[in-house]
């Protein structure tokens, strides 16, 4: 897209601080802040300070949507498939309907047109009431009749995948057409892998090659586990309808709830003060929130839905599965010279289980090639979840490149150092090294006692992903008051806060002088909570919002303090001639000579000197997101249980803006990523076609015992791409470290675990100590 | 499908309300609830206490942990009309008006929260712990705080904030 509007040219901060921190000239759009000084010289940004809700969170009095009561407001729930496939041929719901309590019923396929539904996972829903309490419509949900014409089926991958398989879809429009030699399940191949597709010559690679290293490597199942379940309020009136909504984006909640029921958008409000998690299975609007909308609408009255933990497991999205076959190819010096994967991955009744994003985008190589299949099963649909494919895509990448090391005689830091060129993670695994003691590392299986330690290191690759309509308003009072407003949602990261922090910077104030309105559609568009992009898309607006706000208090208090507005500075609650801070007013007295409250909504700019890399949709990826983790490990080999002793998280997310809200990120990414590593795993029933742990006990998180020392080495890496130089972090802190755990464990025992989780039956198994598990790799 | 999401109730009696008096944050509270009324649900529903959370229901995440006489409880797993005279502190009844209790404190200030769902049954557990013993080590702190769940992962944040708030500096 060209540019029309007038540029500047600016220097801005540019490099890592304390290592090679310098300028960079870029070309800017005229109307953008000036540039923003290094953390160091800020007051605001970059502190740790506390959350601006801290205090709501640690009373009970933040209001999640489950908490949301309305007079009136009926409760709902959903009736669910017993089947994994099925013709759903009758659903009788007179009696249900008759029931005291009921307010309103709904059947699922009504909407639909057809006549008959197709079931197609345990928990798909057939049919939901509205009731005058939860227990109510629960005992309706037990008078409505359903019948069932069972179908065969597969919850296995392995299976499904086979010629002859039960088709999950009768007429698949994505799939090839099946045949004796290939399973009606199998859909794809495909080269999306987000950003470009195969490249160079793959033969030639390998041929050019001193040295092949191959390995296969399975993933299992993981399940958001939100702590707030999937909920919705949905208000319908003949103005509008007003929607609450756990989600991590109320606009597009808006849109789709706007076109299912043909309203125009600004008739649909979507509300999100307080979300309990996410993780990106609260990307989209989903069934649920059709379902209260319409039942609100046939009630007259709100609805509120809200999943129980079952349905959680089994309905609300989950990290597919997959098995990779990865194949690499390199010169004696390390010099990669060809990269394949083939791919099988299900996301249940879904698409999308690829995982070539990092294999593809890590490390320099110029041969490329990648065959990914999405295989179809009877389960529930997975979905977007922590770095989609990056986390399964790292397991086996990041296992591989430490196996070449070894073919290779090569110290695998050594290695990367080669084939990897990001400069971020060059001084991340540098500065990793140091603190976990990386020399001091022994050969594997050294240890001489049934347990054994071992260290590992994994690395993470992300997009710098941003959201171009991105905007928030700033309304500064007569009063003094200061004022955010933004469509965008604090999905538990710190969004409202970052936001106050660079208001406040820029306003010369403190954070707790600004207050933060987000989570509504009612206030100007702001990015959804994925991709770990809202930090780099709405800071800037933030601040441009910020600065055009101070102009025009600069304009009132020019005059009065007899300068020119341009030489006015804002800083420590006051606004000063630059060099005169005596001579200035208190930001409240300046506030006050304003004729009317100032309202500036602002943008962001879409460029910053030319970065912008053409890609479909509004996102751009500016920058590779580094990321380094390095495990410790001990291994009992008489039992098989892998405990994590230790983690060192070195990561880079542009500027920091609040280096303790940082962390706590990272170390949420390091523990689902432990999690993930050594203990999740949801357990399907072959024969029943049931999740078995559709729970919080027998689907196994890691908890606070299982908690390592987590140490995180924060980079301030500027890039000057933006008005705040600021990036996410949510996605690469979590993509390395099953990785490094797996290669800790090799470190540990001599044994390379190829599938996930490492619990103690894999252990045992990869040590020859009981068989091998069922299936091959 | 077994009896998980569909209990046959065609045959119960229907629930009836019954009248209950609840001592809770140190107020005695008159509610009429359905003897199958969990305490949280009391809480959560007639009592209009939200800040106790209820993410599983059965006992595994202890997000809506509650005090029964100053021991911490897991209120999904309780039925109210079983509390009977026990005085109940939840989340609202730990500060003193505006005065926060000095582990609420702590936890503002280590950041010991992100999505801040499964923060007030974490406050109240280590509220608990510090009644109990004003300064747990590294290991005591996990050990009460085991059965709780957070997925975000704020448990190294939490533990610093009872550390602090056990040793104030």
């Amino acid at each position: 897209m060209s540019n029309p509007r007038s540029m500047r040219h600016e220097i801005l901060p540019s490099g890592i601080a304390g290592a090679a921190l310098g300028t960079v000239e870029r070309a800017v759009p005229a109307d953008e802040p000036p540039p923003l000084p290094v953390n160091a010289a800020l007051d605001v940004i970059g502190k740790r300070l506390p959350r601006l809700d801290a205090r709501a969170k640690v009373t009970g009095a933040a209001r999640y949507t489950v908490d949301v009561k309305l007079p009136g407001m009926l409760f709902a729930r959903v009736l669910r498939s017993p089947y994994p496939h099925a013709l759903v041929t009758a659903v009788k719901i007179e009696e249900a309907a008759r029931h005291p309590g009921v307010k309103a019923v709904h059947v699922v396929s009504e909407r639909g047109g057809a006549e008959v539904q197709t079931i197609r996972y345990v928990g798909a829903p057939i049919a939901t009431v509205a009731a005058t309490t939860r227990a109510a419509a629960d005992e309706a949900l037990a008078l409505i009749e359903v019948s069932y014409e069972p179908l065969p089926f597969s919850v296995d991958m392995d299976e499904a995948r086979q010629p002859g398989a039960p088709p999950v879809f009768e007429f698949a429009a994505e799939a090839p057409a099946a045949d004796a030699t290939r399973s009606p399940n199998l859909w794809g191949p495909s080269k999306d892998a987000f950003a470009g597709s195969d490249r160079g010559d793959i033969e030639k690679g390998f041929a050019e090659a001193a040295v092949i290293v191959e390995g296969a490597f399975r993933t299992q199942v993981q399940t958001h586990c939100c702590l707030e379940p999937h909920a919705v309020v949905a208000d319908w009136r003949t103005d509008g309808l007003t929607v609450y909504i756990s989600t991590q984006a109320v606009i597009g909640v808006r849109d789709e709830l706007a076109e299912a029921f043909s309203l125009p958008p600004h008739k649909v409000r979507v509300i999100c003060e307080f979300m309990g998690g996410g993780f990106g299975s609260k990307l989209a609007a989903g069934d649920y929130s059709r379902f209260a909308v319409e039942l609100s609408r046939k009630a007259g009255a709100p609805v509120a839905l809200s999943f129980d933990r079952r349905e959680e497991q089994v309905a609300a999205g989950n990290r597919p599965a997959t098995w990779q076959r990865l194949r690499l190819g390199a010169r004696r010096d390390g010099t990669l010279t060809a990269i394949s994967i083939l791919a099988y991955g299900t996301a249940g009744i879904a698409n999308g289980a690829g995982v070539g994003n990092i294999a593809q985008n890590l490390y320099t190589c110029a041969n490329f090639a990648m065959t990914q299949y999405d295989v179809m099963t009877n389960a529930g649909p997975g979905c977007a979840m922590r770095a989609p494919g990056n986390v399964q895509g790292a397991f086996a990448l990041e296992q591989l490149i430490d196996e070449l090391a070894e073919r290779l005689a090569l110290n695998p830091i050594a290695l990367r150092d080669r084939i990897d060129p990001n400069l971020a993670r060059r001084e991340e695994r540098r500065r990793g090294a140091a603190r976990v003691g990386w020399a001091k590392r022994h050969a594997p299986g050294a240890d001489l006692g049934p347990i054994k330690r071992g260290i590992g290191m994994a690395q993470s690759f992300w997009p710098g992903i941003v959201d171009l309509d991105s905007r928030c308003e700033i309304r500064i009072g007569r009063d003094g008051s200061v004022e955010l407003r933004s469509g965008v949602q604090d999905i538990g990261t710190g969004t409202r806060t970052v936001l106050g922090q660079v208001v406040a910077e820029e306003l010369g104030l403190r954070l707790q002088d600004v207050a933060v309105q987000i989570g509504d559609t009612d206030f100007p568009p702001g990015p959804s909570s994925g991709g770990s992009k809202v930090t780099g898309s709405i800071t800037p607006a933030a601040r441009n919002a910020a600065c055009k706000a101070l102009r025009a208090l600069f304009a009132v208090a020019g005059p009065k303090l007899g300068v020119a507005s341009g030489e006015l500075a804002a800083k420590h609650g006051r606004i000063f001639p630059r060099g005169a801070p005596a001579r200035g007013l208190a930001f409240r007295e300046a506030a006050a000579l304003l004729e009317d409250d100032v309202r500036i909504v602002s943008g962001r700019a879409e460029d910053y000197g030319g970065f912008r890399l053409a890609r479909e949709g509004s996102g751009l990826a500016v920058a590779d997101l580094g990321g380094v983790q390095f495990a410790a490990v001990a291994v009992d080999t008489e039992t098989g249980m892998v405990r994590v002793e230790r983690i060192v998280a070195v990561h880079d997310c542009g500027r920091p803006i609040n280096p303790m809200l940082v962390e706590s990120q990272i170390h949420g990414g390091v523990l689902m990523g432990l999690s993930y590593a050594l203990f999740e795993n949801r357990v399907m029933d072959r024969n029943g076609g049931h999740m078995l742990n559709a729970d919080l006990d027998q689907y196994k998180l890691a908890g606070p015992t299982d908690t390592p020392e987590i140490e995180v080495l924060l980079l301030e890496n500027y890039h000057g791409r933006s008005s705040t130089d600021a990036c996410g972090v949510a996605e690469p802190a979590t993509i390395a470290t099953a990785a490094a755990i797996a290669n800790a464990v090799y470190n540990a025992i001599g044994v390379r675990i190829r599938s996930l989780p490492m619990n103690p039956r894999a252990v045992l198994a990869a040590l020859g100590r009981i068989p091998a598990l069922r299936w091959a790799l | 499908m077994r009896n998980d999401y569909k209990h046959d109730r065609r045959d119960d009696p229907p629930a009836r309300a019954v009248a209950l008096q609840l001592r809770v944050n140190g107020e005695e509270r008159t509610l009429s609830t359905e003897p199958r009324m969990t305490l949280a649900e009391a809480l959560r529903g007639p009592l209009g206490l939200t800040g106790t959370k209820i993410a599983c229901n059965r006992g595994a995440c202890s997000a809506c942990t509650v005090w029964l006489d100053g021991e911490p409880v897991c209120a999904c797993m309780i039925l109210a009309i079983d509390v009977g005279r026990r005085a109940v502190t939840t989340i609202e009844g730990l500060s003193e008006g505006e005065a926060l209790h000095p582990i609420q404190e702590a936890f503002i200030a280590h950041d010991a929260m992100q999505c801040g769902f499964c923060t007030p049954g974490l406050v109240m557990s280590a509220a608990a712990l510090l009644a109990r013993d004003p300064h747990p080590t590294r290991d005591a702190i996990k050990a009460a705080l085991s059965g709780h769940f957070c997925r975000c992962g704020s448990y190294p944040k939490v533990f610093e904030a009872i550390l602090a708030a056990a040793s104030p500096e």
